[in-house]
């Protein structure tokens, strides 16, 4: 934990992802970053990583999956314990695979999220925000954050698994454990072993009686070649799902309610002009991208005159690459309309995120419910507002009164 | 004025922006990917939206012919 402790002394070769101000607000040192000598910057905390920054270099590196591989796919080194045990080959594909496996890792799964697949989840999204809304709307306060964006992915994501929505809680632990406190290493091996040991009971009770129209019987059943896929592919397609579909979408949802609470005038641009959702919803997801993810340099390259080495890590701050003026003209400010818009909150190339159909579906319905049924609101208080940050950035704690 | 779009199917890794900006001329297939819904001539009334498809993608996968 030292390496939180020391004061940054100069961002460009000693940044801190985990600096709490950075944290909160990661956009101004990007910024810095991106706009000096040094556009991808290094550090040697946490094990060292570089930073790029800038948008065309965030997608090329994202283009070039051999030489930036995705065998590690956390800002942070690994859990100690992570690369033993018996669970040592669940990973989460196929994020964290490469080609070859990671064309039919990802190509199983695609179909279920195409956006005609996904639309089936709106009517249930729809009802799960309104009966969120239907617990704190008499109160005339809420915590947008932790009575509203937080229910909602971990919901919809059970759903579509078919587990038990009683599993929420657990669920939401899990997921910050393996996410957002990633400098607690303990507690990340223990949320990781907590999901496979999960899905492990899951994947035994559907093997005793199986399911039909079910995700994980699906995903149990389904063959490659003729041979039926291995258990730690199940295991880990079931381990994406929660790390990948919860925290992410949650934090989206959050950041854009806090954006909403403190800009009236485009509450009233959507109420006006309901026509502009899809664009303000793409809009939205450039200027919040929750998501930083990392590769791993396969072998010593020279990249924009960085000498990166085989094994080093490499930050993909896409949130970052979002806000590039070179790409987006006044990057920091949220045009609902904007006409130009070539995003990579999703990534980019052969990663580019799977669930990204479901994920616009939920941002939007969960907005649409809440801005119809509660049209005015307002930050209680600004300075109380808490976030979470490195991997995934998002509000943890997000009071609004109306 | 006359106008086509050529998708570049490799490239293309299911972003579904193109599909948002311009619905009539972009959909999906089976697994997210863009599919061209209008493979002939564009009709003058969708080039704006056309042309925003392909100011839209992130791979930059669709050119325009004119």
């Amino acid at each position: 934990m030292t390496d939180t402790q020391k004061p940054v002394t100069d961002i460009t070769t000693d940044y801190d992802i985990f600096a709490p101000d950075f944290i909160k607000n990661p956009y101004p040192g990007y910024t810095e970053i991106r706009e000096s000598q040094c556009p991808i910057a290094h550090t040697e905390r946490y094990e060292g990583s570089w930073l790029p920054t800038r948008y065309d270099d965030v997608v090329a590196i994202a283009q070039e999956y051999e030489t930036f591989t995705s065998r590690q796919i956390l800002v942070m080194p690994p859990a100690a314990g992570r690369s033993e045990g018996p669970y040592a080959a669940v990973g989460a594909p196929p994020i964290t695979s490469d080609p070859p496996d990671h064309h039919w890792h990802r190509r199983l799964i695609l179909p279920v999220f195409a956006p005609q697949a996904v639309a089936q989840y709106e009517p249930g999204t729809r009802d799960l925000c309104n009966a969120l809304i239907d617990e704190f709307i008499d109160k005339g306060i809420a915590d947008a954050a932790s009575d509203y964006a937080q229910h909602i992915p971990v919901r919809v994501i059970s759903k579509m698994l078919g587990v038990p929505l009683t599993m929420e809680d657990e669920f939401t632990d899990w997921v910050r454990g393996a996410l957002e406190n990633i400098t607690d290493s303990e507690r990340r091996m223990k949320s990781f072993r907590s999901i496979v040991e999960y899905f492990i009971g899951e994947v035994q009770s559907r093997a005793a009686n199986p399911r039909e129209d079910d995700f994980i019987t699906q995903l149990m059943n389904t063959e490659v070649e003729g041979k039926k896929v291995p258990i730690e592919y199940v295991l880990g397609v079931c381990n994406l799902m929660l790390v990948a579909g919860i925290d992410t979408t949650w934090s989206a949802i959050g950041s854009c309610m806090w954006h909403m609470a403190q800009h009236p005038e485009h509450r009233k641009q959507l109420r006006e002009n309901p026509d502009l959702w899809p664009t303000a919803i793409e809009e939205l997801l450039r200027a919040y991208a929750p998501v930083t993810m990392a590769r791993i340099v396969d072998h010593d390259i020279e990249f924009q005159g960085c000498p990166m080495k085989a094994g080093d890590r490499v930050l993909m701050a896409f949130p970052a690459a979002n806000r590039d003026p070179r790409q987006f003209e006044n990057p920091d400010e949220v045009i609902l309309d904007r006409q130009n818009n070539r995003h990579v909150a999703f990534g980019s190339g052969i990663h580019r995120c799977a669930g990204s159909n479901l994920a616009r579906l939920e941002l939007r319905v969960a907005l649409q419910t809440w801005l119809e049924r509660i049209p005015e609101f307002e930050l209680i208080d600004p300075s109380s507002v808490t976030w979470a940050g490195g991997q995934v950035h998002g509000p943890r704690k997000c009071m609004v009164k109306f | 004025m006359n106008m086509k779009v050529l998708l570049d199917y490799d490239s293309c890794h299911g972003h579904q922006m193109c599909a948002i900006a311009a619905p009539d001329v972009f959909g999906s297939d089976e697994i997210g990917n863009a599919k061209v819904l209008i493979t002939g001539e564009i009709p003058v009334e969708l080039h704006t939206k056309v042309r925003r498809a392909e100011s839209n993608c992130p791979e930059r996968a669709i050119t325009i012919i004119e």
